[in-house]
């Protein structure tokens, strides 16, 4: 068919065009039904998210606030090891005037802050000074006068290497690197945090995901199995959490699990811990993974629970008619079967637990917090949105690359949700 | 090969009960015998107990009340996996996350065959139901009537005495259930194997078995061989159940040898066998088949009748009549040469013979 001419439909059109346009209408109707959330979802949320991303690569603060030092850094070598020259300082006492006049300078400082310490109060200290500037003296020593830091090349480096557009600073702090004189390198041991947070947090979400899979899977297996009453029972019980407020169930797990909570106190009683030696179970991992279990139990089972309804008695009867046992039928004729709901809730679990957020920050501690919470500090505490959006757009990407990963291995269309 | 006495039995029912709920009796004081290598089929309307007998048989419910052997042994204790029966499910029942080779070598493995027995074992079930080219595929990749073949293959593969099957055909168009009831009926043969077949066909029933036992409502209504039980069937139930029926219902007014003499209400006076009927002023259904009625007026027990409908069927002209104020009066007239054409309005003389028409059970 393909190579011959086209099929032409009763008017003499081809028959492609006429169906598009049968179509057409159809397809209006349906862009104009999903018109509004689309609009509603692109205001509130892509266009936010994507401006947000956008922010973990702008860097024009340096190139807006100092453009004639920009310009005039151009030419300056530095590898060299020396103080630019007049004509630099120059450039920046114009740039200064006016980033003062506007009152720029301190954000300019703070901004640069990430990258040097030290610069904050260097820009603050000399926008100070800035207006009592002699216009005819040379600059350079008028600004080793107010602060002999300027002769530092370190600084200068560090104007010049902010001074494109756009950065990579934010993602490389993002994973404890930084841009020093020979290209990029390794923070300082005693500021690198992030990596090992991104691990933390990537190990805590796997430990949770598969607590969620030993502790939910029997539980799916009994409400799909029992009769109606008794399902319907369980399945309430199951449910019960998600009527309950976050902030309710987390704070009573601080009730239960505290060094003189519920539990330790049992557990002295018994005998099975002594009392001074009352088991940590708040404020670090173990927090963490127990409070976050309970929380997102009924995610991991509600599209177990709809996957197991649809495994009919008969391939288990099957399997028993055939002589398997019990253990037998389960592990190779319902197992399997149940593997796409195994890896909907999984992947459900992994996803929200990977960016949770108030559970840690309430239950964690300080060992028991998810780069999420580092997150929510440098956007509303630092108040430094580049590294939060940066630390944003590497959890986005590893989700994504995880999620990819985990079509590779089991097939995306392995997953069914009921 | 049919078996009555439970010595010989090759599975036994002995007065099993069963229950669901504690008020209710689904399966009512059973009692069957099935000898070794017999075809029987449990035939009913759903709901009369038929497939919750072979769920009993097959250990996924257990009886409330009395014990089923197996070769002689009672097997109420014995798990389902232990009990070496085959089994075919209405919905096929196949893996689907499996090859159809590994399907049928499934129950090799859990019985710890080696490797290349295995390998001959399913080559030789697959040939046997000629689907010897489609180990490699997946359930999902047959056709209705092939998973049917593979799920007869895997119940057979490892050999079983006693199969089982829950409406294999159910699911299958009427042609190619027919051609699978031909199919079944040979493997039956040529294995030697006792099969215990459950159904709602009566067409089916009467095809494949060498016993029909008619259930409803939790009872064996009647146990025979197919043509007894569609010539000689034993009551109301069972006649109406198997094949068309005319029903007449009457008082009976005299009794005269094998015959009684039976008032049909209309004012119709009839002779008929006497075979589950009670004494002289009992009330009795008649029992007459379509095809023993005959368009002439000879005979014993000859009316007149009205042509109601006429429906063209072929190989035979159904004929609706009305006969002493029924009219739901059904004759089956051949489309042969020298045969009558009945014209609708018109009033025909029609007759049959005392021992066609059977009297029951009211």
């Amino acid at each position: 068919m393909s190579d011959s001419s086209p099929v032409i439909a009763a008017d003499g059109r081809p028959l492609k065009a006429s169906l598009n346009r049968a179509l057409r209408r159809q397809k209006i109707r349906a862009l104009l039904l999903i018109a509004p959330l689309l609009l509603f979802v692109l205001v509130t949320f892509i266009a936010p998210i994507a401006d947000m991303l956008f922010r973990s690569v702008e860097n024009d603060i340096v190139s807006n606030t100092l453009p004639r030092t920009v310009v005039a850094l151009d030419d300056w070598d530095a590898g060299s090891g020396e103080t630019p020259d007049e004509m630099i300082f120059a450039a920046l006492a114009a740039d200064l005037a006016e980033a003062v006049a506007a009152k720029r300078h301190t954000q300019l400082g703070t901004r640069l802050n990430y990258e040097l310490s030290g610069m904050s109060s260097l820009f603050r200290k000399t926008g100070r000074q800035v207006k009592k500037l002699d216009m005819d003296a040379p600059f350079r020593e008028q600004f080793l006068e107010i602060e002999e830091d300027w002769a530092d090349p370190e600084i200068w480096i560090t104007i010049k290497a902010n001074s494109s557009k756009y950065t990579a600073g934010y993602f490389l702090n993002a994973v404890d690197l930084q841009n020093g004189p020979d290209g990029i390198e390794a923070r300082p041991e005693n500021q690198r945090i992030y990596v090992k947070l991104f691990g933390r947090t990537i190990f805590l979400s796997i430990s949770i995901t598969l607590s969620c899979f030993l502790l939910g899977y029997p539980i799916a297996f009994l409400l799909a199995n029992l009769k109606a009453r008794t399902s319907n029972i369980l399945m309430i019980l199951v449910l019960l959490p998600f009527w309950t407020s976050l902030l309710v169930r987390t704070s009573a797990w601080k009730v239960l699990l505290q060094q003189q909570g519920v539990i330790n106190d049992v557990l002295v009683w018994i005998g099975l811990v002594a009392d001074d030696n009352r088991l940590e179970l708040i404020n670090n991992q173990t927090g963490t993974i127990i409070a976050m279990t309970h929380i997102l139990l009924p995610f991991m089972i509600l599209p177990l629970y709809s996957v197991m309804k649809t495994i009919p008695i008969t391939y288990v009867r099957a399997a028993k008619s055939l002589g398997a046992t019990n253990w037998t039928t389960f592990w190779r004729v319902y197992f399997p079967q149940s593997v796409p709901g195994i890896g909907a809730g999984s992947i459900l679990v992994f996803i929200l637990a990977i960016g949770y957020y108030i559970t840690p920050a309430l239950v964690g501690g300080t060992s028991g917090t998810f780069i999420s919470n580092r997150i929510a500090y440098h956007i509303s505490s630092s108040l430094n949105w580049g590294l939060g959006a940066a630390l944003g757009a590497i959890l986005l990407a590893l989700v994504l690359v995880l999620y990819g990963l985990y079509d590779k291995i089991v097939g995306i269309d392995n997953v069914k949700l009921g | 090969m049919t078996s009555n006495s439970s010595s010989d039995a090759f599975v036994a029912f002995e007065r099993v009960q069963k229950s669901y709920d504690g008020e209710i009796l689904v399966v009512k004081d059973l009692n069957l015998h099935i000898g070794k290598g017999e075809f029987l089929t449990m035939l009913g309307p759903s709901g009369s107990g038929k497939t919750t007998c072979l769920m009993m048989l097959a250990g996924f419910e257990t009886a409330t009340h009395g014990d089923i052997l197996l070769g002689g042994k009672p097997i109420n204790n014995i798990p389902p996996h232990k009990r070496g029966i085959g089994m075919v499910f209405q919905n096929y029942a196949l893996f689907p996350h499996m090859t159809v080779g590994e399907n049928l070598s499934f129950p090799l493995e859990v019985r710890k065959i080696g490797k290349s027995e295995r390998e001959r074992m399913v080559k030789d079930a697959l040939d046997m139901v000629q689907m010897g080219d489609f180990a490699g595929r997946r359930p999902a990749q047959l056709s209705g009537g092939q998973q049917q073949r593979i799920a007869l293959a895997r119940a057979l593969v490892f050999k079983p005495e006693l199969v089982l099957m829950d409406e294999p055909l159910g699911a299958l168009d009427k042609q190619l259930r027919e051609h699978m009831q031909y199919e079944i009926k040979h493997l039956h043969e040529s294995l030697g194997i006792t099969v215990v077949y459950v159904t709602h066909d009566q067409s089916e029933a009467l095809t494949m078995s060498d016993r029909v036992a008619v259930f409803e409502d939790g009872r064996i209504q009647q146990l025979a061989a197919p043509d007894d039980l569609y010539e000689r069937p034993e009551n109301a139930f069972v006649a109406q159940f198997i094949g068309e029926n005319n029903t007449l219902r009457g008082k009976i007014t005299a009794q005269n040898g094998p015959l009684v003499s039976v008032d049909v209400e209309g004012g119709l006076q009839v002779q008929a066998l006497a075979v589950n009927c009670g004494g002289v002023g009992e009330q009795t259904t008649l029992s007459l088949r379509p095809e023993r009625v005959s368009l002439n007026g000879d005979g014993p027990n000859s009316t007149s009748a009205r042509v109601l409908e006429l429906i063209y069927l072929g190989d035979h002209i159904r004929c609706r009549l009305e006969v002493s104020g029924d009219d739901q009066f059904i004759v089956k007239v051949p489309n042969g040469a020298g045969q009558k054409h009945l014209v609708v309005g018109e009033i025909t003389p029609i007759s049959w013979q005392s021992e066609d028409c059977r009297a029951l059970d009211f």
